[in-house]
């Protein structure tokens, strides 16, 4: 093996049935280095991870790991620990309930008795060379995300090992959060642990990473240096394809309609989550909530919906004043809603995708009168293949569907009740820049066949894309609105700052 | 002792974690119960014989309260072990009357002790077959132990059809071992004709006692102890952080059935009688007793020294609708019921805004971006 080389695969083959997972692909892994594995939704990136972890056994292929002659067969994610190799996982598998340092080293203690003195020393040593903000007896449950996140990485640290893999670290971070969680990786960098990057956010990579190496499809496209892969290129490479169109998007239709007729109206809407605002919007018109998190973009869309208690407001539908108090009666008044958290409020996991996808058309023609098993296997089909959803076929549950093709399946299940208003609410959130822009694609067609919808997303540059007004939020309260040429980042920018000196809460 | 307080010292975080607060909380309704007692009712309150009386009567509650927290701890549950109680009392009372075995010519004080070693092999027995079905196979705890219960309940009338009792006149020498009572000379009252009684305490209550403060110190200091805590507040971490979950599941059932036994002997020596009706609904209490005492049905959460406090709590319900004149038996198992019922709403009340507090900083932090 070579100097300073800690980890190489070679001719990884993985297979499943009806699907090549991975197909020759070739990663290597240097000492002190941050390498950033990039690929859409489906690429291979969590295969690939999960036979070096030991979770897949590999069809084919070597691994070979420093200090350890020959190749090495990896059974479990105990061995892959054993052998040097740690994972630190998107969802946090640590206790709550205990404190941090039993949590770093519950498990990997010897003998009956437990050394509270002794551990709590060790780790408090360890936490401040690392400078990870937590207290040795401190509750892990109190600390915030990132610190958990830190005390997963300190605890695999301590493991002593030379390959530290993080999946999706940054997903559930804010940004101050992230800052963190950089310079605790550029900090191991420097004392020579190898470390594999794995995320969805671009940004991140250029910020971090000193390699990165793109999959697709199952297959190795490349190693690159970060300085000699512009994020364009790199875009580029995991899509496989340029990049035309991905900016412009035509939205005259949409622009020239919101001046049009209302299809839904609210005067003085308020719910337990919101408070009162007015609210309308234009047949085939395209508009969205912008922003910050918790600014109460989403509280307002719920409350259109019905999704929290309504508490007051007027609401005009086509024209006729409806009352809106239930979800159902939003879904028969034409509105359809898409939540922001999937898989708390959307997919029903262990149900298939077909059943998912009929879901809210059986809602509303009630339980008593269900839908034949040939009509659902239609609608089924149509969807999947207008949506292009990928997925084996579908009886598949929805669960082992990659999250883009997750919110295609609920796009799909509001699409089949024909609205005539829908609410997008984060519907690109995790998923991969293909599948966005034919989300976005799809919403603008939408609207040219007359569908109202809102949209709503943290990426103010996605919302400008696609909108063509948008309604600025900043403590609860609309204030400002946006639409033609005022629809630029920093008019954006500037309304959610606007002049506000006072803070939320 | 030194031992006991050091490890109740080291539970104090720097700030105080929910299970200890909950403890804290039954401890300080206890003692509010217990002074309402004394300035309400007096009488019996003030002496301190009534605390022992509370011990003496329900020293076995206390041993499966043990039991339950355990096993609640790791996200369980065992409804089986006032059954292994009412059997193990039983079994015991039919070997110590020479009915199930012949035990000519053993000394009286050998008989107790083998009566002593049926009580922990058939909580044993029960504990593993019931931590194997769990463990092993991934079956819900509460199938199994209903399963163990009824499995109990009725081979206690296999045993025998006819209520047992140990009595004077057939088995003297043995009462006299298990009837034992420790007299505490500086802590009797005087009684009606003036002559100081002093305390007594039965045996039952020093083996409670220690059984107490035994798992306590387990469940601090003990690798096993800590996995279970662990285990119940993340089962798929725990699996992740390198412990082997199955076992520490089976353990913690096999230590169940363990104490069941225990208790089931406690309990013998205290009703010296079996029948098929013993600590019926016993699990129920014991269940009760931990949650008072702090331990969540959730798992992860919880100590054996609040439930020794839910179950003086519940003892102190019941004399205080008795002394206040409702003797029916019904309102004490209605007060107990709404106590119960109270006590679950303030500690979420409690919990809920705990968790306020603790997150309001975090949702600042969002809204200023």
């Amino acid at each position: 093996m070579e100097d300073g080389i800690v980890l190489t695969m070679r001719g990884i083959c993985k297979n499943f049935p009806g699907v090549r997972a991975l197909q020759n692909v070739d990663f290597t892994l240097r000492k002190g280095e941050i390498h950033a594995l990039m690929g859409e939704n489906g690429a291979g990136k969590s295969t690939l991870i999960k036979v070096l972890t030991g979770v897949y056994d590999k069809d084919a292929g070597e691994i070979h790991v420093d200090g350890i002659d020959g190749a090495v067969t990896i059974r479990s994610p105990q061995d892959a620990q054993d052998k040097g190799i740690s994972t630190v996982y998107q969802e946090i598998t640590l206790c709550p309930n205990l404190s941090v340092a039993e949590n770093m080293y519950i498990g990997r203690q010897k003998g009956m008795r437990v050394q509270w003195k002794e551990m709590e020393k060790k780790t408090g040593k360890l936490l401040e060379s690392l400078s990870i903000p937590a207290r040795p007896k401190q509750q892990l449950g109190s600390c915030s995300l990132a610190v958990q996140q830190m005390v997963a990485i300190a605890r695999a640290v301590d493991a002593e090992c030379k390959v530290l893999i993080l999946d999706e670290p940054t997903s559930s971070l804010d940004d101050k959060e992230v800052e963190m969680l950089f310079s605790l990786m550029r900090d191991l960098r420097s004392r020579g642990v190898g470390i594999i990057f794995v995320t969805h956010f671009l940004e991140q990579v250029y910020a971090v990473s000193d390699r990165i190496t793109v999959l697709r499809n199952g297959e190795l496209v490349g190693e690159y240096e970060v300085q000699n892969l512009p994020q364009v290129e790199l875009v580029s490479k995991m899509m496989g394809k340029e990049l035309e169109g991905l900016s412009d998007l035509d939205k005259a239709a949409s622009a020239n309609a919101s001046s049009g007729e209302a299809y839904y109206e609210a005067e003085g809407l308020s719910s337990s989550e919101a408070k009162p605002f007015d609210f309308r919007i234009a047949k085939g018109e395209v508009n969205g909530f912008t922003g910050l998190l918790g600014s109460g973009r989403s509280e307002s869309v719920r409350a259109i919906f019905a999704a929290d208690r309504v508490t007051g407001g007027k609401v005009t539908v086509d024209g006729k004043v409806k009352n809106i108090t239930k979800p159902i009666q939003a879904m028969k008044a034409g509105i359809g809603y898409l939540p922001e958290d999937r898989k708390r409020d959307g997919i029903i996991a262990d149900l298939s995708v077909r059943e998912n996808i009929i879901l809210a058309l059986q809602v509303m023609k009630g339980f008593f009168h269900p839908l034949n098993r040939k009509e659902t296997e239609e609608f089924a089909d149509e969807y999947i293949k207008a949506l292009e959803i990928k997925t084996a076929n579908q009886d598949t549950p929805i669960k082992s569907l990659s999250g883009g093709n997750q919110q295609k399946v609920i796009l799909a299940r509001w699409l089949l009740t024909h609205p005539n208003y829908l609410i997008l609410d984060e519907p690109t959130r995790g998923i991969d820049v293909g599948t966005k822009t034919e989300i976005q694609r799809l919403v603008l067609k939408l609207a040219e066949e007359g569908m109202s919808v809102t949209f709503i997303s943290s990426e103010i540059e996605e919302m400008l894309r696609t909108c063509s007004r948008l309604i600025v939020m900043r403590d609860r309260k609309i204030v400002g609105e946006l639409k033609g040429k005022e629809l630029t980042q920093s008019n954006v920018m500037y309304t959610i700052a606007g002049g506000g000196k006072e803070n939320a809460c | 002792m030194t031992v006991n307080t050091k490890a109740i010292g080291q539970v104090r975080r720097e700030k105080i974690s929910n299970a200890n607060l909950l403890m804290y909380i039954s401890i300080g309704i206890f003692a509010a119960m217990y002074l309402a007692g004394i300035l309400i009712w007096g009488g019996g309150f003030r002496k301190p014989q009534q605390i022992f009386d509370i011990l003496n009567n329900y020293a076995y509650l206390i041993i499966i309260g043990c039991a339950l927290t355990i096993v609640m701890i790791t996200g369980g549950i065992d409804i089986s072990v006032a059954g292994i109680v009412a059997l193990v009392s039983m079994v015991d009372v039919m070997f110590l009357k020479g009915r199930l075995l012949p035990a000519e010519g053993m000394s009286d004080g050998v008989k107790v002790a083998l009566a002593a070693c049926i009580a922990i092999g058939i909580g044993l027995a029960f504990g593993a077959v019931q931590g194997a079905l769990v463990a092993y196979l991934d079956i819900q705890p509460f199938i199994i132990s209903l399963a163990g219960m009824f499995f109990a309940r009725g081979m206690i009338t296999i045993v025998s059809v006819e209520p047992m009792q140990l009595t004077v006149q057939e088995e003297p020498g043995i009462l006299d071992i298990i009837q034992h009572r420790i007299e505490i000379g500086f802590l009797g009252s005087p009684n009606k004709k003036g002559v100081m009684i002093p305390a007594r305490i039965e045996i039952g209550v020093i083996i409670a006692i220690a059984i107490l403060f035994i798992i306590a110190v387990m469940l601090r200091k003990s690798r096993i102890g800590r996995n279970f805590y662990a285990v119940g507040g993340n089962r798929q971490s725990a699996l992740m952080l390198g412990i082997n979950v199955k076992r520490t599941r089976f353990t913690a059932h096999l230590f169940s059935g363990l104490l069941a036994g225990i208790a089931g002997f406690v309990f013998m020596m205290h009703n010296v009688s079996g029948n098929a009706t013993n600590a019926t609904a016993g699990e129920m209490d014991a269940i009760a007793s931990s949650i008072i005492g702090g331990t969540l049905l959730s798992g992860g959460v919880g100590n054996v020294i609040g439930t020794f406090f839910g179950v003086m709590i519940l003892a102190t319900i019941k004399l205080i609708v008795t002394a206040s004149g409702l003797t029916k038996p019904w309102w004490q198992t209605i007060t107990s019921g709404a106590m119960l019922a109270l006590f679950i709403l303030l500690q979420s009340v409690v919990l809920a805004n705990r968790g306020k507090k603790v997150k309001l900083p975090g949702w600042m932090k969002l809204g200023k971006g």
